[in-house]
C-alpha cells in the first residue's frame, strides 16, 4: 500500500480524489441544483447499492475462479455450470425442507464434490494444457447447460427469501427530503444487505485464511512456485483438491444467492462465467483482492450505466475492461509473471 | 492407390530422388479433383434441403470457422470472436443495405454495402485483434469471448442502431444478373465459390512470407523479434486477414436466414465455431469445412437419431458437447488427427519395403 503510494503519487492521488468525490455523492444529501442536473439522489443511491450488491455476488462467483487459475493454472470455463447447478440444487434443497439456510452447506458439499470430480478427472488428466482444459471445460459446460435445461426446463425460478429477510430496512443514508421537509432514509431490500454482509465476511474469512493459516501458506506457496512446492514434502494434489472443491463450492453457494436476489434460468451460466471473466481480466488473474475491486467496479458500472444510459451499459462494462488491458494488461491487481 | 500397383511404385521411388518427401502429396490432387467434381455436380445429386441447408450451412459455418483456424492454426491465438465479426457484417449489410426495417436501414446499393460491410467488419476484428494481441494464450481466449458477448449484449440492448431484440428480417441477396441467390441451386454456387476462394486464400496467404512470418511469430515470437519481424504487427494483420474471412461468412449467413438477431451472434453460436474448428482439426484449412459438415449433419439429422434411440430430440446439444469432449480428450488435432494417425498406421501396416528403399 505504502509502497503503491510512494511509487505512484499522482495515481493514487487521483484515486482517493475519485473516491472522495463517490462517498461524498452517497452520503450528503443533495441540493435541488444538483438534482436537476443528475436526476433525484434515491435513483442514483439505489443504482449505487444495486452495483455493489451485484458485485457482491459477482465476488463470490469470481473469488473461486480467479483462486483456482492462480495456484492451478487451470482454466475453468464451466465455473457458470457450477454457479447455475448450485442455483438449481439450492431452489430444491430450499423447496424440499423450507430452509433457505440449509440450501447453503448441502450445496456447498454438492457443488464442491463435483469440483473434485473435475479436478481430479479432467485437470489432472492435461496439467498445463491450458488449450485443451479450455476447450473441454467448455464442452463440459454445453452439455451441463443441456443437462440442466433438461432437468429444469427453461422457466426461470426464484428461491423464496425467508421471513426474518424479507422486506425493507432503512439505511443511514439520506436518500432526500419529503414534501414536509423531513429528511428521508434510504429503504432498501433487507437479504440484499445480508448478501452484501456475507460477501464480505466471506472475501475477509478468504483473505485471513490466504495469509494467516498453514493451508493459505501451502497455497500461496503453490501459486508461487507449485514445483519447489511439491518437492518439499507437500502433497500438493489434495491441496489442489482442497482448493477447486471450495472454489467449486463458493461458486454453488453464488448459485443460491443468485437465485434469491435475481432468478435462475438458462442462459445465466454464460452471463456469470463472463461476468466472472470480466472480473477476473479487471482484477487480475488469480488476485482475491484484485477480484473484490474488479467485482465491486464492474457491478457498480452495470447498475449505473443501466440506470443513466439504459442501451450503453454494456459498452461501459467493456470499456473499463478495454481500458485496463490497454494501461494494465496484467489487471489492476495482477502480477506480471 | 495401392501401393502393390508396380506403375505406382515406380512413379514414388522416382519421385522420392527428386524430393525428400513427395508421396502422399502427389496423392492429394486426386482427392481434391474428386471432392471438387462431386461438389461441383452436387445439384444433379442432391435435393433442394440438402444444397441450401446442409451445404450452404457447412459452407458458410466452414468460411468462420476458417477464419478461426487460421488464426488459431498458424498464428498460435485462439480467438473467439469470429462470429461477432461475422455478426457484424451481416448486421452491416442489413442495415446499409436493404431490410424489413425500412426505417432502420439505409438501403445502399449492393456494389456499396457489401465492401463496406466487409470493411466495417475487418476493422471491427482488427480493433479487437489490437486488444487481444496485448495478451497471449487462455487470456486471449478470455478477452475475446468477454468481448464477443459484450458485443452480443449490446446488439440485443441497442434499439437505435440494431434494432435489440428482434434485430433485422427480410435481409435479401441483391438480384444480380437476373438471378434470385437464394434459390437453393444459386445459393449453393455461392456459398461453394466463397468457400473454396477463401479456402484458396488461406492457403495462399500461409505460404506467403506473411504467412511463413506469422507461423514463426506462433513458435518463437522473441526470435521472430531478434530478427527484426514486428511481432505484434503480423499478430493484428492476420486478425484483419481472418475478419475479412469471417465477414465473407457472415453476410453470407444473413442472406440464408434472411435475418439477423442478437441470437445469431449470442455465446452459444460463438462456442459453436470454435466447436467446429476444434473438431474439423486446427492443423490444416480443410478442417474447419469438415468440422462444419460433421456439426451440421449432427444438428440437422440429431434430432430424428436421438428419437430413433427414444430420447428427447431436444438433446442434440449433449450429443454435440459429447461428441466435442471425446474428441478433445482423445485427439486434440480433431478429426484430420484422428485420419493422420490412421493413415499413418495403415502405411506403416502395408508396405514394410518402403522404409528400406529410402535407406
Amino acid at each position: 500500500m505504502q509502497e503503491f503510494f510512494q511509487k505512484r503519487p499522482i495515481w493514487s492521488g487521483i484515486i482517493i480524489l475519485v473516491l472522495a468525490v463517490f462517498i461524498w455523492l452517497v452520503l450528503a444529501p443533495w441540493s435541488p441544483e444538483m438534482e436537476a442536473v443528475l436526476g433525484r439522489k434515491r435513483v442514483f443511491l439505489n443504482a449505487v447499492f444495486g452495483g455493489v450488491t451485484l458485485g457482491a455476488l459477482y465476488f463470490l462467483v469470481a473469488a473461486g475462479f480467479t483462486l483456482i487459475f492462480g495456484l492451478m493454472r487451470n482454466v475453468n470455463l464451466a465455473h457458470g455450470s457450477l454457479y447455475l447447478l448450485g442455483g438449481y440444487l439450492g431452489f430444491e434443497v430450499s423447496e424440499r425442507t423450507g430452509s433457505w439456510l440449509l440450501a447453503f452447506p448441502v450445496v456447498f458439499v454438492l457443488v464442491g464434490l463435483v469440483g473434485i470430480v473435475l479436478q481430479n478427472q479432467v485437470f489432472r488428466r492435461m496439467e498445463g494444457e491450458e488449450l485443451r482444459q479450455t476447450m473441454v471445460t467448455i464442452g463440459i459446460s454445453v452439455v451441463l447447460a443441456d443437462l440442466m435445461l433438461w432437468s429444469w426446463g427453461g422457466q426461470s425460478y426464484t428461491i423464496m427469501t425467508p421471513d426474518w429477510l424479507s422486506g425493507p430496512a432503512e439505511l443511514p443514508i439520506v436518500a432526500g427530503t419529503n414534501r414536509d421537509g423531513d429528511t428521508v432514509y434510504l429503504r432498501y431490500p433487507a437479504v440484499r444487505i445480508a448478501i452484501l454482509i456475507a460477501a464480505i465476511v466471506i472475501g475477509v474469512l478468504m483473505w485471513l485464511i490466504l495469509n494467516k493459516s498453514r493451508l493459505g501458506m501451502l497455497i500461496r506457496a503453490g501459486v508461487d512456485d507449485r514445483d519447489m512446492l511439491a518437492a518439499s514434502g507437500i502433497r500438493i494434489q489434495w491441496v489442489f483438491l482442497a482448493v477447486f472443491a471450495f472454489g467449486a463450492g463458493l461458486a454453488g453457494i453464488a448459485g443460491i444467492v443468485g437465485g434469491t436476489f435475481q432468478s435462475l434460468s438458462p442462459g445465466e451460466d454464460t452471463r456469470f462465467l463472463l461476468a466472472s471473466l470480466v472480473v477476473v481480466i479487471v482484477g487480475g488473474m488469480g488476485s482475491i483482492p484484485g477480484a473484490a475491486i474488479g467485482a465491486v467496479l464492474i457491478g457498480l458500472s452495470e447498475q449505473l450505466g443501466l440506470v443513466y444510459a439504459p442501451t450503453y451499459s454494456v459498452v461501459v462494462t467493456f470499456l473499463i475492461m478495454v481500458a485496463v488491458l490497454a494501461f494494465r494488461p496484467q489487471g489492476l491487481l495482477g502480477r506480471t509473471r | 492407390m495401392s501401393a502393390s500397383d508396380p506403375l505406382s511404385q515406380i512413379f514414388q521411388s522416382s519421385a522420392r530422388r527428386a524430393a525428400p518427401e513427395p508421396t502422399w502429396v502427389e496423392r492429394i490432387p486426386l482427392a481434391v479433383w474428386i471432392v471438387g467434381f462431386v461438389l461441383l455436380i452436387m445439384p444433379l445429386i442432391a435435393n433442394n434441403f440438402w444444397l441450401f441447408q446442409v451445404f450452404g450451412w457447412t459452407f458458410i459455418l466452414g468460411m468462420i470457422a476458417l477464419s478461426l483456424m487460421f488464426l488459431a492454426g498458424y498464428g498460435g491465438m485462439v480467438s473467439l470472436i469470429q462470429m461477432s465479426v461475422a455478426g457484424m457484417a451481416g448486421y452491416a449489410v442489413a442495415i446499409l443495405g436493404t431490410s424489413g426495417m425500412s426505417d432502420l436501414s439505409l438501403g445502399w446499393p449492393w456494389w456499396l454495402h457489401i465492401p463496406v460491410a466487409i470493411i466495417i467488419a475487418a476493422i471491427f476484428g482488427t480493433i479487437v485483434g489490437a486488444l487481444a494481441v496485448r495478451t497471449e494464450g487462455i487470456y486471449t481466449i478470455m478477452i475475446t469471448l468477454a468481448i464477443a458477448s459484450a458485443f452480443f449484449y449490446f446488439t440485443r440492448q441497442n434499439y437505435e442502431i440494431f434494432n435489440g431484440y428482434s434485430g433485422f428480417n427480410l435481409v435479401v441477396p441483391p438480384r444480380l444478373f437476373g438471378v434470385d441467390w437464394r434459390q437453393p441451386v444459386p445459393f449453393y454456387y455461392l456459398t461453394l465459390a466463397c468457400a473454396v476462394l477463401s479456402y484458396l486464400a488461406v492457403i495462399y496467404v500461409s505460404r506467403s512470407p506473411f504467412g511463413l512470418a506469422l507461423q514463426g511469430v506462433r513458435d518463437g515470437p522473441r526470435r521472430m523479434a531478434a530478427l527484426g519481424y514486428n511481432v505484434t504487427a503480423h499478430r493484428i494483420a492476420a486478425y484483419t486477414f481472418a475478419s475479412v474471412i469471417a465477414a465473407v461468412g457472415g453476410i453470407l449467413l444473413v442472406w440464408q436466414n434472411s435475418q439477423i438477431s442478437p441470437g445469431t451472434v449470442g455465446i452459444p453460436a460463438v462456442i459453436d465455431i470454435l466447436v467446429i474448428a476444434v473438431v474439423g482439426g486446427l492443423r490444416r484449412p480443410i478442417g474447419p469445412f469438415v468440422g462444419a459438415l460433421i456439426y451440421v449433419l449432427l444438428r440437422t439429422f440429431s434430432p430424428d437419431l436421438l428419437t430413433g434411440f427414444g430420447l428427447s430430440g431436444e438433446r442434440f446439444k449433449t450429443l454435440i458437447g459429447m461428441g466435442f469432449l471425446l474428441i478433445v480428450f482423445f485427439s486434440p488435432d480433431g478429426v484430420l488427427g484422428l485420419w493422420d494417425r490412421w493413415r499413418a498406421r495403415q502405411q506403416r501396416k502395408r508396405d514394410p519395403l518402403r522404409d528400406r528403399s529410402t535407406r
